[in-house]
């Protein structure tokens, strides 16, 4: 996954402040949190700056289909071992008698599920990572060994 | 909810969406279950002699072949039906035929001792409510069974367990790769040498004894202490393991003699291996590698492999399995002069160099039946869409009135 570092190094580095921010580091930041577009940045949609635009839009790729917690799904690496599916702490306080206890969920209220074989996480606004009290929570990431769940 | 005939897990909690008797879409499966019960794309039709026929005609002279052989083989049978399976011994004692299944290449000899009793077992879902430390031994679950850990052994909350993987309980790996199982177990993964099992297992008997081992004391040592603290262990031995012993079982007997807590249970591949291996059990005493002589005989010249080796079959009838692409080249040269009926659903390797093709139902999908799961319980199996394609049960009764 991309780091802060790389977005800085491809940014004009004139801490100009025009996107808003105080210096280029925290635009970049921002950049990498999802809250700014690159299009905030004007300075680096100028011909000269042509080639870091491209190269930072194609570090920016694999994070645009991340959702509100930044969670990104493989399904092309995903087994559907369903790890994440009882692992996941929300769907064990969710579904006690489901997911906690490795069965199928019997609500619709556990964050993952295992649809035709790849998972698939819908409710994420119920995520540890997601809302004013979020948490660093790797419940999902550590039990996969494919590596198919990241947060950016 | 349907049962997933994908592996020999046996996963009965799968929802399947049907329209217009197509399966659109299925919950809970794995990867594997899920194109297993999506079904293939390629379905066998019938033929004689690579060319197209009907179902009646190739049944004719499937019996055909198989009353004009003097030696004639049924194999395959682990992807069958127990009511299937029950009718290929039926079959093979009425042909006097030799009859084998997967498991003289893959799990038998382990599941012949599990059905002799030589080693204490349990079932999953002891397993799941109060199994605390688990030990991978040979096997990559976390591939070959893809829900096994999820389902019954490390990640879910059972009734002792209710802490789960967090605290109450701890996954162990021994193989001679990083497996995907072994990347779960992190710090308890044991990297031992291609067939080191035996010299691992003795050093670890003496840990277990208050000796020092011989072998990576240290690490030797700090697993004994892990093993001995066990109130409910098992060990899932994997067909690495079973293969690295398979001279010397008795010192894994001696092992789980050692570790009074612990359980043993075989890592079974193939969705009904373990079905086949019971149901011959209970007719001759013997898991695979029977021939049918007026008496049962057992020997390991009638496993498919040693029978490829000397040339010693001259006809072969293959139910639901594909030897032609899990079998080595050496030996399938044999599979290639013979004739080779094939009752499948899908094209395989097998079947396109096969003198008579049969068409059948996907059982568990398109047919319904019982199942054996890997440790012993009987799984009843579903039939999800409709087919005009027939059981192989039903194929193989067709079959012994044609003869």
């Amino acid at each position: 996954m991309v780091t802060v570092m790389e977005l800085y190094q491809l940014l004009p580095k004139t801490n100009c402040k025009i996107c808003g921010e105080s210096t280029c580091m925290a635009f970049s930041v921002a950049l990498l949190g999802r809250k700014k577009n690159i299009s905030d940045c004007t300075p680096i949609l100028e011909e000269n700056f042509k080639k870091q635009k491209e190269k930072l839009e194609s570090l920016l790729l694999p994070s645009a289909g991340a959702g509100e917690t930044g969670m990104i799904v493989h399904p092309e690496i995903c087994t559907g071992c369903g790890n994440c599916v009882v692992a996941c702490p929300v769907d064990v306080a969710n579904d006690p008698r489901g997911a906690a206890i490795g069965c199928a969920p019997t609500n619709d209220k556990v964050i993952f599920r295992v649809i035709d074989g790849k998972v698939v996480a819908s409710n994420i606004k119920e995520c540890r990572r997601f809302g004013k009290n979020k948490v660093l929570c790797y419940a999902c990431i550590d039990p996969c060994p494919t590596g198919a769940i990241e947060f950016v | 909810m349907a049962t997933c005939p994908g592996c020999a897990l046996l996963c009965d909690d799968i929802e399947v969406i049907v329209e217009n008797n197509m399966i659109k879409e299925t919950k809970n499966a794995c990867r594997r279950g899920a194109a297993r019960i999506k079904g293939c794309i390629n379905r066998l039709a019938p033929s004689i002699a690579q060319k197209p026929s009907d179902l009646e005609s190739a049944i004719r002279k499937a019996a055909e072949i198989l009353r004009n052989a003097k030696s004639p083989m049924l194999f395959g049978w682990s992807n069958s039906t127990c009511e299937a399976q029950a009718k290929g011994i039926q079959l093979a004692k009425k042909l006097g035929a030799v009859i084998d299944d997967t498991s003289s290449f893959c799990q038998g000899l382990l599941i012949e001792k599990f059905l002799q009793k030589k080693f204490r077992t349990c079932t999953l879902e002891e397993v799941r409510n109060n199994a605390d430390i688990l030990v991978y031994w040979g096997s990559d679950a976390q591939d070959s069974e893809p829900r096994h850990l999820s389902r019954f052994s490390y990640f879910p909350r059972g009734e002792s367990r209710q802490r789960g993987y967090e605290e109450d309980r701890i996954a162990i790996a021994i193989d001679v790769r990083e497996s995907n199982t072994a990347k779960i177990c992190k710090g308890h993964f044991y990297r031992i040498q291609p067939k080191g099992d035996r010299e691992f297992i003795l050093a670890l008997i003496d840990a277990l004894s208050g000796k020092v081992p011989a072998y990576e004391p240290k690490k030797i040592l700090e697993l004994a202490s892990i093993l001995k603290k066990a109130e409910f262990g098992v060990i899932f031995a994997g067909i690495g393991l079973t293969y690295s012993i398979k001279d010397d079982f008795d010192i894994l007997v001696l092992l789980a003699d050692k570790i009074p807590n612990f359980h043993i249970m075989p890592m079974v591949g193939h969705y009904n291996m373990r079905g086949f291996n019971e149901n011959l059990f209970r007719e001759t005493g013997f898991v695979n590698r029977v021939k049918f002589d007026g008496k049962v005989v057992h020997d390991n010249k009638y496993s498919i492999v040693e029978a490829f080796q000397e040339k010693s079959i001259d006809a072969l009838l293959i139910v639901g399995s594909d030897p032609l692409s899990s079998l080595p080249r050496s030996l399938i040269r044999h599979l290639t002069s013979i004739p080779v009926i094939c009752i499948d659903p899908c094209v395989t390797m097998t079947s396109k160099i096969a003198a008579v093709t049969i068409p059948c139902a996907a059982s568990g999908i398109e047919s319904a039946g019982t199942a054996i799961r890997m440790d012993g319980k009987i799984i009843e199996l579903s039939k999800i869409i409709g087919s005009d394609y027939l059981a192989d049960e039903e194929l193989l009764t067709r079959l012994m009135g044609a003869l």
